[in-house]
């Protein structure tokens, strides 16, 4: 609050965008904690962080599409309040979702001129929508052909037709998400071209990223964020790779893991030359070979986005590998159905709690059986075993401390941190030979955190294998006792984590090849 | 307080709708107090009236019991016209084939397994083209219902030679008998021992779903199929079988004309309780004792539709069973939205 | 037969053809906006017996057909608020409330039938639509009446208009862009609900005509006198991809099937097979064997402008 956001030195005009201490929570998560941020008109300011840094938040507060608990907002000097995306259309920002907001079936021309379009009598002029879309593609460098349909589209081109979109409204500030997590290398090095001519022609772009690298190819200035607060801000030729890397990973809490020498057995896992297709029908994974044994953790550190949830879901069987083969405990399980491989003695934490871990309406104790719904002795015969359910129920919700610990309580009643304890309660509870756990301690408090850290390791040390998939460095670090890094499908380096640190993770993360 | 909140919307849809129809009663001169009253009275003050609202009721739990499983695993299956047409038809015409040839029980038995089995094959239908091409559920029932009255006369005429398809009568023998039978006062309704059989259906679907492993993956898939997968489910699989026993609940129907009432099958018998049967399944919150409790509400309205014929067209209960349903989905929507936004 | 030309059978086929397809083609036009527009609409059914009586009701008291016409789209668009209100305002479930609104107008149809025509299977006889008589046109044999029936040329019209409307217009853009992605269109500034609205509301009015016409076409009602034929809109609207020219191209497929099906009475083929045809079909076509269909890609899917907030 004392604090006033920095002034531009360098030039006479205001900022283009100004955000002075916003605060924006959703219920007791703090997003955003009294950010404050400057955009130099015609620049390009990058904005980097760890996923949940709040980035995301604080753009779509910019945007219109969350109210600030707190905080001012100034486009070009003025105070201003967007109380949807329109009033930020109408002021000249423009934003390119992560998620394309795009119309599949209708063309370029349509989708860019929906909402105003040209108009011949009382029919649609397409011929002049068609002509306006080119001469503006034409204008920016963005190539593109107004009548292709948007289905036909690469990603690449679809991006292209969301920043014209923003162009045709006029837009003077650009904010793109991630840009660069869908693109080939070089439809990247086409975007930042683009990029760079709508800076020269005096338009604004705010990019926000974790790839370090394209930070220092294509900004001007780069903001830090982590935790929800400005870690700090550079200039881009004042800064480097590492020091970026530093403030974004920063010195977390440090937890300190009291935890043995791994003894690791024979192998628990298997993975050869596996190959997997994401839902859009590109490789995801590609050609990844691993092994697990028994009594050791092996982390996959990564940047999502890079074939971590495909090589999961491949392990489990929720996705066909296109080639490879996994094996469990030496059995080759690579075209098993789920079910036969939890009976095989697979344990899984999902990535995603609400998708696949929890069934929100069931009770506390029918989600502590999930996976087992057929296994002795919640099945015997044709029918459930209530009283073995509602047992298992009251021992695993004590053992792992989840409350309140009510067995016939609906799931959905419980707070996350409470929801993903239950969700590693019962697939520890399974006592399988390997446990995947994928970001175990998302959105889960310091305690529960703790907690589920001290239940993994001793999950190693009852003698299974853990495979462990984690965007938090420190998480990685302090459990593992292998490290592979994933980017862009491939293994990129395997090493120990007493061999390395966060900051030369990052580099690896981040498609840097040298540490 | 919450924990009452889920029956807000059946009960405001039930009064909403009675408020509507009192507009239509007035528009036609009548006293809403006076009709609501014969009705109550005439459906409620004779056994007889009781024995009409049971045998009323009896196809509304089979096909209540039929939708609302499939809802359970995520199916909305407009077919239980169809799969209870079809199913009916088939066991009309078994019985009208065995009954020269074999005793009555057998007749009875062979039949109705028939007619189950066929109802359950009719419906499987749909779910094999969800499973396997993803084609969506709810227009291809829509398709087969139609379809089923088209196969029904096609074979009917073929083999039955009348104005309508009408199978051959059974002999009394391969009846059901009627409750009247034993209990003198329901004589003259024909409400007959296909009404355990519907509350055994309904034993027998809130064991399935709550006491079954199988119950437990329908439900998953219902809820998440994402979950139930993760959890080891096939949900193709369990589509497929879902809707096989919707479709072999809604042949059930036939059990209580066929069987319990006719002795024969009749074109166009089941007059709706097909469609019934959703407004039942949502009224009755997709559980069993829901579902007895609204099929018994449907029974009556339409009995007491008969009662008030002479002050006001009977059409009127059909008119208030629009309304429940429209009213029932719009107050249930707004419930669960006030109560996600409050939770 | 003996004693007609083949030009003059193949003529009167094809008028019979045509005349079928009219209410057909009127609900699959109609089904077609609602469900471009993102909102599943199983209720032609209702919305044909609605506005049926509407017709009736209004060309009996008022010795007018035109104005029958007129209480037809009426009719048509109230059912269509309805069912607008429920699943747009209310975000209650498309299919069920159309089913709703189908039952409804069983009952409700049946109960004014009564209450003012004292029958429960039938009205009095109303006026129908005078036919417009076209020199040269109007005498041409077999198909000549077809021109002269002004709800059949409307109804022809209305495929191109549909057309138009929905590919050439902004307002066909924006239509199809709230049942394709309403996110995306809300991301604009367009109003969803209110586009979802126009849709519902346009396909209530088109029902309605296609209510009128059966109403017209036979000077009376008779309960239940749409006899599945919204359903039958439906399966055409599938099966013509959800294109206004596709669909009365599908209609026009069901038409010559039933003509067929009227000409072969008594001469040993079954008409079940021929009856059958419009539903299995449209299970074909949804299974992937004729061509893929596919539906908007948000019909069905309430939207709910707050969960992306």
């Amino acid at each position: 609050m004392t604090a006033p956001a920095t002034p531009s030195v360098t030039a006479k005009t205001p900022p283009a965008v100004e955000l002075v201490d916003i605060t924006k929570t959703f219920g007791r998560l703090v997003a955003n904690d009294g950010v404050s941020l400057s955009v130099r008109s015609g620049s390009i300011h990058a904005l980097v962080g760890e996923n949940g840094a709040g980035k995301t938040t604080l753009m779509k507060v910019l945007f219109g599409l969350y109210q600030p608990d707190s905080g001012t907002l100034r486009v070009r000097g003025e105070v201003a309040r967007f109380r949807s995306p329109l009033d930020a259309l109408n002021a000249g920002l423009g934003m390119v979702h992560q998620h394309f907001m795009l119309v599949a079936p209708l063309t370029v021309a349509e989708n860019i001129t929906l909402g105003r379009e040209p108009r011949a009598g009382l029919s649609y002029d397409r011929r002049r929508a068609e002509r306006e879309v080119e001469e503006l593609s034409r204008r920016y460098g963005l190539r593109i052909d107004p009548r292709a349909k948007i289905e036909n589209l690469s990603v690449g081109e679809q991006q292209r037709v969301e920043i014209l979109k923003t162009l045709y409204r006029g837009a003077r500030v650009l904010i793109l998400d991630e840009p660069t997590a869908v693109l080939t290398p070089q439809e990247v090095d086409e975007l930042f071209a683009v990029l760079r001519s709508l800076r020269d022609q005096g338009d604004t772009v705010i990019l926000i990223t974790h790839k370090l690298r394209e930070v220092m190819e294509i900004s001007d200035r780069v903001t830090v964020m982590r935790g929800g607060q400005v870690a700090g801000e550079f200039e881009t030729r004042a800064t480097s790779v590492p020091e970026l890397a530093e403030k974004m990973v920063g010195r977390p809490v440090l937890l300190e893991l009291e935890k043995a020498a791994a003894r690791p057995a024979a192998p628990a896992l298997e993975v050869t030359a596996l190959c997997v297709r994401d839902d859009r029908g590109l490789e995801a994974v590609r050609d990844v070979s691993l092994a697990v044994r028994a009594g050791e953790v092996l982390g996959i550190a990564g940047v999502e986005g890079n074939g971590q949830a495909e090589l999961i879901e491949a392990i489990t069987g929720l996705r066909a590998a296109t080639s490879g083969r996994v094996a469990l405990s030496g059995r080759e399980i690579t075209r098993a159905t789920p079910l036969e491989r939890l009976r095989a003695g697979l344990a899984h934490v999902p990535a995603d709690r609400l998708s696949r871990g929890i069934l929100a309406e069931y009770d506390l104790a029918d989600n502590l059986i999930l996976g087992r719904q057929r296994d002795r002795p919640f099945a015997k015969g044709a029918w459930l075993d209530r009283h073995a359910i509602h047992a298992h129920a009251v021992e695993t919700l004590a053992a792992y401390d989840v409350r309140p610990p009510i067995p016939s309580a609906p799931v959905r009643t419980l707070s996350g941190g409470n929801q993903q304890k239950l969700v590693v309660g019962r697939e520890l509870s399974r006592k399988g030979s390997l446990l995947v756990a994928a970001h175990p301690t998302r959105g889960v408090d310091l305690g529960a955190i703790e907690f589920i850290h001290r239940r993994l390791i001793a999950e190693r040390d009852r003698g299974a294998g853990v495979l462990l998939v984690s965007s938090e460095l420190s998480e990685l670090l302090s459990l593992s006792d292998r490290l592979i890094v994933l980017y862009e499908g491939r293994v990129v380096v395997e090493t120990r984590p007493e061999d390395t640190d966060e900051r030369a993770l990052g580099l690896f993360m981040t498609g840097q090849q040298t540490a | 307080m919450k924990r009452l909140l889920p029956l807000v919307p059946p009960l405001f849809a039930v009064v909403a709708a009675l408020a509507v129809g009192a507009l239509f009663i007035l528009a036609v001169g009548q006293d809403p107090l006076t009709v609501y009253g014969a009705m109550a009275s005439g459906v409620f003050g004779s056994a007889y009236g009781w024995g009409q609202v049971l045998f009323k009721a009896t196809p509304l739990v089979f096909t209540g019991l039929a939708v609302a499983l499939g809802f359970r695993a995520g199916l909305f299956n407009i077919g239980a016209e169809g799969q209870a047409l079809m199913g009916s038809f088939v066991m009309g015409a078994v019985g009208a084939w065995l009954a020269p040839r074999a005793p009555g029980v057998v007749v009875m038995l062979v039949a109705a397994v028939a007619g189950v089995a066929t109802g359950a094959a009719y419906a499987a239908i749909p779910g094999v083209l969800k499973a396997r091409f993803g084609a969506h559920e709810v227009i291809n029932t829509i398709m087969l219902n139609f379809v089923a009255a088209a196969l029904i006369n096609y074979f009917g005429h073929a083999a039955y030679v009348h104005e309508t398809v009408h199978t051959p009568e059974l002999p009394p023998g391969a009846m059901l008998a009627r409750l009247g039978a034993w209990w003198p006062p329901l004589a003259g309704s024909p409400v007959n021992l296909s009404l355990f059989l519907a509350a055994l259906a309904c034993v027998a679907v809130g064991l399935l779903l709550w006491r079954t492993p199988f119950g437990y993956e329908l439900r998953a898939t219902g809820m998440n199929p994402g979950a139930a997968e993760y959890g080891g489910t096939r949900v193709p699989a369990v589509w497929v079988k879902a809707m096989a026993l919707s479709g072999a609940l809604s042949a059930l129907v036939g059990v209580n004309f066929v069987l319990g009432y006719k002795g024969y099958f009749e074109s166009n018998f089941t007059s709706g309780v097909g469609f019934l049967g959703i407004a039942v399944a949502l009224l009755g919150r997709t559980h069993p004792l829901g579902i007895v409790i609204a099929a018994l509400f449907f029974g009556a309205l339409s009995q007491g539709g008969l009662v008030i014929n002479s002050m006001v067209p009977k059409e009127l209960v059909d008119i208030l069973q629009a309304i429940v349903i429209l009213m029932a989905i719009v107050s249930h929507e707004t419930v669960e939205r006030w109560l996600r936004r409050h939770a | 037969m003996i004693g007609e030309s083949a030009g003059l059978v193949a003529a009167v086929f094809l008028a019979q053809t045509v005349r079928i397809s009219v209410p057909y083609a009127y609900g699959a036009m109609g089904c077609t906006f609602s469900e471009r527009g993102g909102v599943i609409n199983i209720a032609a059914e209702g919305m044909f017996l609605h506005a049926a009586l509407a017709y009736t009701l209004a060309a009996y008291f008022t010795g007018s057909a035109w104005l029958g016409v007129l209480a037809a789209v009426a009719a048509g668009l109230l059912t269509g608020a309805l069912h607008a209100l429920v699943t747009v305002t209310f975000r209650a479930d498309q299919i069920t409330s159309g089913l709703g609104i189908n039952l409804l107008a069983v009952g409700l149809t049946r109960f004014v039938l009564k209450a003012v025509f004292h029958s429960s299977s039938n009205s009095e006889h109303v006026a129908g639509i005078a036919p417009w008589k076209i020199p040269v046109v109007s005498s041409l044999p077999g198909i000549g009446s077809l021109f002269e029936t002004p709800l059949v040329l409307v109804a022809v019209a209305l495929v191109g208009f549909s057309w138009w409307l929905l590919f050439q217009t902004p307002f066909g853009l924006r239509l199809r862009s709230v049942g394709e992605h309403p996110e995306a269109a809300a991301t604009l500034g367009l109003g969803v609900s209110r586009l979802r609205y126009a849709g519902v509301l346009l396909s209530g009015a088109v029902c309605g005509l296609g209510g009128a016409w059966l109403a017209s076409d036979q000077r009376s009602f008779t309960d239940g006198m749409s006899a599945g034929r919204g359903y039958i809109a439906l399966a055409a609207m599938i099966v013509g991809k959800w294109n206004p020219v596709g669909a009365a191209l599908a209609c026009l497929l069901f038409g010559a099937a039933e003509s067929l099906q009227i000409r072969l009475q008594g001469a040993g083929i079954p008409n079940e097979f021929l009856q059958m045809l419009p539903y299995v079909v449209t299970m074909l076509v949804l299974a992937g064997a004729i061509g893929r269909a596919r539906p908007p890609a948000a019909v069905g899917k309430p939207y709910d402008p707050e969960s992306h907030g």
